[in-house]
């Protein structure tokens, strides 16, 4: 996994509010059997038209958000199916960090796994973010995952809040399955004591 | 906490699950847990497996693990290959992957092949105070027998291949109680979808909720699990109805359910499985079961229920500014003009399956509510069992005969139309009055229309065409 430690990039507004896992990555590319190679694919239904070109009123189609890796949108995002894939393919489009009033709670876990900062900010601030870009979507805003907070120039700061755990894996790019490896011992023993308790298991 | 200060404390069914499969806690609240049963389908797992060949890893207990094919299988030709050839390398590969990781598979051959939510349960792999995962959030659908069941990303799939374990934190507790009995013509699928408008598609964020009172102790092990089956359309991770005498009487006598000294041991313990008097939950809701009339949904996320009696709203019906925004776009989806009586809306296709609706049970509603009529004219109805063996028994009940003589097509076992990756979709501006649980914009094809209701409802649309209160056939 990718360390994420700060960021500095453009960040576009999605003003949608339970943006689901079948609008980030609709089923039909949900038959791959890698994790690369989604981003062509995320917002599929909302960012091309039937013909496959792409829709200019969707905000990540438009020039001045050309490149950007941070969204920012409202509350909800993420609800719907457990697919990893909506991870995946907003990280292959390049998106580093969603900011939102609330996640869906399988999105919101997934994210972390992916190297990926969902933050959780106040409906005020996500407002005043939103309305910022809008205005000047060309300055760039900055996530500084270990001060946690989030600025624009010198106009703007809000800090946030992330669990102490997944902010550390997150800063040392840590893969879970090695950290629990360790505890192979401490496992055992339970399955060993969990035998006698309910030998149905 | 030491077990003596558990004997004063009053707890939660879920603190009791939690408790007992706590590994570790660490300094910030966070859990190893052990992970007792793992179900494993084609579209979440390949990235998984590939992970554990890539590090050289085993999968831990092989034992615990369970695979089926169910979200791209088609639904009728089984004799011949898969057509879509993507679809057919996601099968392929995981049963390259049962075969190399020693893991138990349902191929697409096997009567036991179904939907993996469905066959948890219908093998009695899926037993009380267990905790349970899958890479699908409809894992939630085992909670039904008071275990913890919730669903997971590839990653973690990756993790419980590898460990049995996961890294989680508890979730917050929520009491849902429905009192009183429900009303002729109303169902479990009515109680969750009037439960999911009461609290939200978000109400459920952060949750753990276990159902209680009267009409839930009531349902059947179906009925339950098409309760905790749509806690995820609430928000919630999971679902949980305590166990009881129901729940061990249809667990019995299953494939992989206990037997003799072990089965009574298992049941003492089942039975200690309940809340205790006074313990706290961070939120309670209670609701009247005579409040709720059958439901169906109008928009395009499941806590847009109305009653069937009811009339589509506009956007002004509608406090927040962002849900009137969305309200509107939904209608325009949707094809609905605001002030429509929900029973003047005309519908193209019915699905009947899906891990929420496509148990014996469901068959049966949905069979006695067809009779001898005919599905109305222009109307294509499927029905698609949610597993070999549930099909097998609706066709020897007379299930099937009754549905094909009244023309509806009987398929195979499978996910199907739930979220179209086979072959069966809505084609774009169809209308469809569906037994599944979403109803997201192209969920079951791309500008498709999709209505949630009860098996029972979705039988009475087929005969008329029209949404239609059951209670009226
Ligand atoms: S039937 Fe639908 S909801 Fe259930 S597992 Fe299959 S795709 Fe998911």
């Amino acid at each position: 996994m990718e360390k994420f430690t700060t960021l500095s990039g453009l960040a576009a507004p999605l003003r949608m509010i339970n943006v689901d896992t079948d609008i980030i990555i609709p089923k039909q590319f949900l038959k791959t059997i890698k994790r690369s190679g989604l981003g062509v694919h995320a917002f599929n239904d909302i960012r091309y038209n039937a013909d496959g070109t792409p829709r200019p009123d969707f905000v990540l189609n438009k020039p001045e958000y050309a490149g950007t890796s941070i969204l920012i949108t409202g509350e909800n995002f993420g609800c719907g199916s457990s697919r990893e894939h909506a991870p995946w393919a907003i990280l292959d489009m390049g998106i580093r960090c969603v900011i939102a009033e609330s996640f869906a709670d399988i999105f919101y876990n997934n994210s972390f796994k992916n190297g990926i900062l969902p933050i959780r900010l106040p409906k005020e601030q996500v407002e005043a973010l939103m309305k910022e870009c809008e205005e000047n979507s060309s300055a760039p805003l900055t996530i500084d995952l270990e001060k946690q907070t989030i600025t624009r120039g010198n106009k703007m700061s809000f800090p946030f809040d992330v669990e102490p755990f997944r902010k550390y894996c997150l800063l040392n790019g840590l893969d879970d399955i090695g950290l629990t490896e360790v505890k192979a011992k401490t496992i055992s023993a339970f399955e060993e004591n969990d035998k006698n308790k309910r030998p149905w298991i | 906490m030491s077990a003596a200060i558990h004997a004063l404390t009053p707890r939660t069914l879920f603190q009791k699950i939690w408790d007992d499969h706590t590994i570790e806690t660490s300094a910030d609240g966070t859990c190893l847990i052990y992970i007792d049963r793992h179900l494993v389908h084609e579209v979440t797992s390949p990235q998984a497996f590939e992970g554990l060949r890539a590090a050289g890893r085993a999968v831990r207990r092989p034992d615990a693990t369970l695979a089926v094919c169910d979200h791209n299988v088609p639904t009728s030709n089984r004799d011949k290959a898969i057509e879509d050839p993507e679809s057919r390398i996601q099968v392929q590969t995981l049963s390259d992957n049962c075969a190399e990781f020693g893991v138990k598979l349902f191929d697409i051959f096997d009567k036991r092949q179904g939907i993996v939510h469905i066959i948890g349960p219908e093998q009695g792999f899926t037993l009380p105070g267990m905790t349970i995962v899958c890479g699908d959030s409809h894992t939630s659908t085992h909670g039904a027998f008071g275990s913890l069941a919730f669903g997971i990303g590839t990653s973690e799939v990756e993790h419980v291949l590898a460990t049995q374990t996961l890294i989680q934190k508890p979730a917050k507790s929520m009491r849902i109680t429905v009192d009183g009995k429900l009303g002729k013509g109303v169902y479990a699928k009515d109680m969750i979808l009037a439960i999911i408008g009461h609290i939200g598609t978000a109400g459920g964020t952060g949750y753990v909720i276990e159902y209680g009172g009267e009409a839930v102790r009531a349902l059947s092990m179906e009925g339950r699990m098409t309760m905790c089956n749509m806690s995820i359309e609430g928000g919630a991770r999971a679902g949980m109805v305590a166990p009881d005498d129901t729940t061990f009487n249809y667990i019995k006598g299953r494939p992989m359910a206990p037997t003799g000294d072990v089965w009574d041991k298992a049941v003492a313990y089942w039975r200690t499985l309940k809340s205790d008097d006074g313990a706290i939950y961070d939120k309670e809701i209670v609701l009247k079961a005579e409040d709720i009339a059958p439901t169906v949904t109008w928009g395009t996320t499941p806590e847009d229920v109305l009653p069937i009696t009811g009339h589509v709203p506009a956007p002004q019906d509608f406090k927040d500014e962002g849900k009137r925004a969305s309200v509107e776009r939904m209608l325009d989806y949707m094809g609905l003009k605001a002030g429509t009586k929900l029973t003047d809306v005309t519908i193209d296709k019915v699905f009947i399956g899906s891990c929420t609706n496509a148990r014996i049970e469901d068959l049966r509603e949905v069979a006695k509510v067809v009779g001898n009529k005919h599905v109305a004219q222009g109307v294509y109805a499927m029905v698609v069992p949610g597993s070999g063996l549930v099909k097998e028994m609706a066709e020897r009940e007379g299930i099937a005969d009754t549905l094909k003589a009244a023309g509806f097509d009987w398929r195979e076992a499978g996910c199907s139309m739930c979220l179209a990756m086979n072959a069966d979709k809505l084609n774009p501006g169809e209308r469809c009055a569906s037994t599944s649980n979403r109803n997201f914009e192209g969920r079951q094809g791309r500008g498709g229309r999709t209505h949630l209701m009860s098996p029972a409802m979705a039988a009475a649309a087929a005969i008329t065409g029209k949404l239609t209160d059951v209670r009226e056939i």
